[in-house]
């Protein structure tokens, strides 16, 4: 590996851009810089002076780096671009991940290409990560709400947990509805008569 | 709508992307047996890359966008064009509460109409460089108050800070004191109203009457590839833009641009722009703009190329590039050929030339067309100038 590359991260959230950092450590000693306020947002990064900035896609602060693209000079002007145009794979796959990356100065491209690969998988994983941790949230609280279904069925009833289990899952079935919704239509229901 | 071909559009959640949304939503685009994919996109540059990417076919973009991108200026600098205009005017200049509070102070009556006065008013009070928020870098709003700063105080652009801030951000940035003013499309300028952070002081219109401000956009190159698909879309756009002038169909739109999937924000704010009666502060004060925004009359749609070097030659002047080539460059990106094309054949009035002296048409005039009298509305800007785009320098 040559010489450090500066990169500077758009972030607001701790957690993403801890991910992201510890992705592109792995691929070199790069001085790496993460900015989290969007107040001054180009300036702070036109005075890291960065080869490559990486943002957000859907992040609307985007527009702000653009500025980058207009200094009074020509030739002072840096080179601002989403993704490298010449590979079509890349581009599609950084659209995806909702990465982009501002290149600034003549960055080759053999360059770039690890350090944009390397945080469109960690964006994925991000990604994949809140996506689960909001499943496994969602399990727990209807496993929360149909146990306290059974309990008013089992006290209701005189039925013991099985009992109860399988009245709510027939009372889906019959009404071409998931055991969940029973379950949350029953609490409810409980509530506003108790 | 079944058989009809799909068009991917990308457009920003602003009140003139209405065109483009009551195309889709209410069966222009149908008619003309295409279907439009209408994706939202977060920031100006993202529907610029879009486009640029193929990712999309069309794009409602801020009319110098495209210009830019005939000038190599920009991320992205892939050549786009504007087929047709998609809307006129529908900016507001906003201040802070302090700021309105010192321009009050000094007996500015917020007329909302008079941008001499209010520009000579808001230099005389500035105790310090202004910080004015705008969309983007290249857009509408950076060029309009640049050129309304410097008509009343030359070298006074230069002498304040025009910066980006994404317009959902306005009323934020305002209220925390990182801008002292700001210039940007509706609802943005009402919600800030809303929010009790700022008051309105002008409309973009008073500074120009008859500005452009989005554009329907496509590659340069798709343009040639497709000039079919290009007709259909500019075509069904013409009727929607022809129904929104329609003032019983406000209500009708208000409502459909409020959805979720399209701006998202109370119905009653986007009726503002559209009805042009605009509540300009938090005590309720409301002031009525004809024109305020406009998508058909006075052959609104029409990409004039002059319009385009006009445009041009502002950013010419602030990026350094030679002023002279860069405005007649910058015509190529509004392509009246394309346009006219498109509309042949349909009945719509069109212009008999594609540039015209911006600027001079001081009242509704009629001029020669290719089939009948079309009323051209004022385009006049505040100073009284006038831009010959033969002749710029």
């Amino acid at each position: 590996m040559s010489e450090r590359l500066n990169i500077v991260v758009v972030e607001k959230d701790p957690d993403r851009a801890r991910m992201i950092v510890d992705g592109l450590l792995e691929l070199g000693d790069h001085k790496i810089h993460i900015i989290s306020e969007e107040t001054a947002l180009a300036r702070n990064v036109a005075e890291r002076k960065p080869d490559i900035v990486l943002i957000d896609l859907t992040n609307p602060s985007r527009d702000t780096l653009e500025e980058l693209a207009i200094a009074t000079s020509p030739l002072e002007r840096p080179v601002a671009i989403f993704v490298d145009r010449s590979d079509r794979q890349l581009t599609r796959a950084a659209i995806e991940a909702g990465v982009s990356a501002y290149v600034v100065g003549g960055l080759q491209p053999e360059r770039l290409h690890p350090i944009l690969d390397a945080a469109i998988t960690r964006f994925h994983m991000f990604h994949r990560m809140r996506t689960e941790l909001a499943a496994t949230k969602r399990a727990l609280e209807e496993r929360k709400t149909i146990d306290r279904a059974k309990g008013i069925l089992m006290k209701a009833r005189g039925l013991d947990e099985e009992g109860a289990y399988a009245l709510l899952r027939k009372a889906a079935m019959d009404q071409g509805k998931k055991v969940i919704q029973v379950a949350e239509a029953l609490v409810t229901a409980s509530e506003l008569l108790s | 709508m079944s058989g009809g071909e799909t068009l991917r559009a990308v457009f920003l959640p602003l009140v003139d992307a209405a065109p483009l949304i009551i195309a889709a939503e209410l069966g222009f685009a149908a008619e003309e047996g295409i279907e439009l994919e209408l994706q939202k996109a977060p920031s100006w540059s993202v529907a610029r890359d879009l486009i640029a990417l193929r990712q999309v076919e069309l794009a409602h973009l801020l009319a110098p966008i495209p210009v830019a991108s005939q000038l190599r200026l920009g991320g992205n600098a892939v050549p786009l064009c504007a087929v047709m205009v998609m809307s006129v005017n529908g900016t507001v200049i906003g201040l802070s509460n302090a700021l309105a509070g010192r321009l009050r102070a000094v007996g500015h009556p917020f007329d909302f109409a008079d941008a001499r006065a209010a520009g000579q008013a808001l230099l005389a009070v500035a105790e310090r460089p202004l910080r004015i928020g705008v969309p983007f870098p290249f857009s509408m709003h950076a060029e309009l108050v640049r050129f309304w700063l410097e008509a009343i105080a030359p070298g006074a652009s230069g002498r304040h800070l025009v910066k980006t801030v994404p317009p959902p951000r306005m009323s934020e940035a305002i209220s925390a004191g990182e801008i002292d003013m700001f210039c940007v499309g509706e609802p943005w300028g009402s919600i800030t109203v809303e929010n009790g952070t700022g008051e309105l002081l002008l409309p973009g219109c008073a500074i120009w009457s008859f500005a452009p401000e989005k554009v329907l956009s496509v590659r340069e190159d798709w343009a040639t590839d497709h000039p079919d698909r290009v007709g259909r879309a500019v075509r069904a756009l013409w009727r929607a833009g022809r129904w929104l002038a329609n003032p019983s169909n406000h209500t009708a739109a208000s409502e459909i641009l409020a959805r979720a999937r399209y701006l998202d924000l109370p119905a009653d704010v986007v009726d503002r722009a559209l009805s042009g009666r605009l509540t300009i502060s938090n005590r309720g004060e409301v002031r009525s703009v004809p024109g305020f925004v406009e998508f058909h009359e006075g052959a609104a749609t029409f990409p004039w190329r002059s319009q385009a070097a006009w445009i041009g030659q502002g950013l010419a002047r602030r990026t350094s590039l030679p002023v002279g080539p860069a405005t007649e460059a910058a015509k190529a990106a509004f392509r009246s050929d394309i346009y006219r094309r498109a509309m042949a054949g349909t009945g719509a009035l069109l212009p008999g030339a594609s540039e015209k002296v911006e600027g001079a048409v001081t009242r509704e005039t009629s001029v020669a067309s290719e089939s009948g009298a079309l009323v051209l509305c004022p385009d006049g800007f505040f100073d009284g100038t006038v831009f010959d785009p033969s002749f710029a320098d």
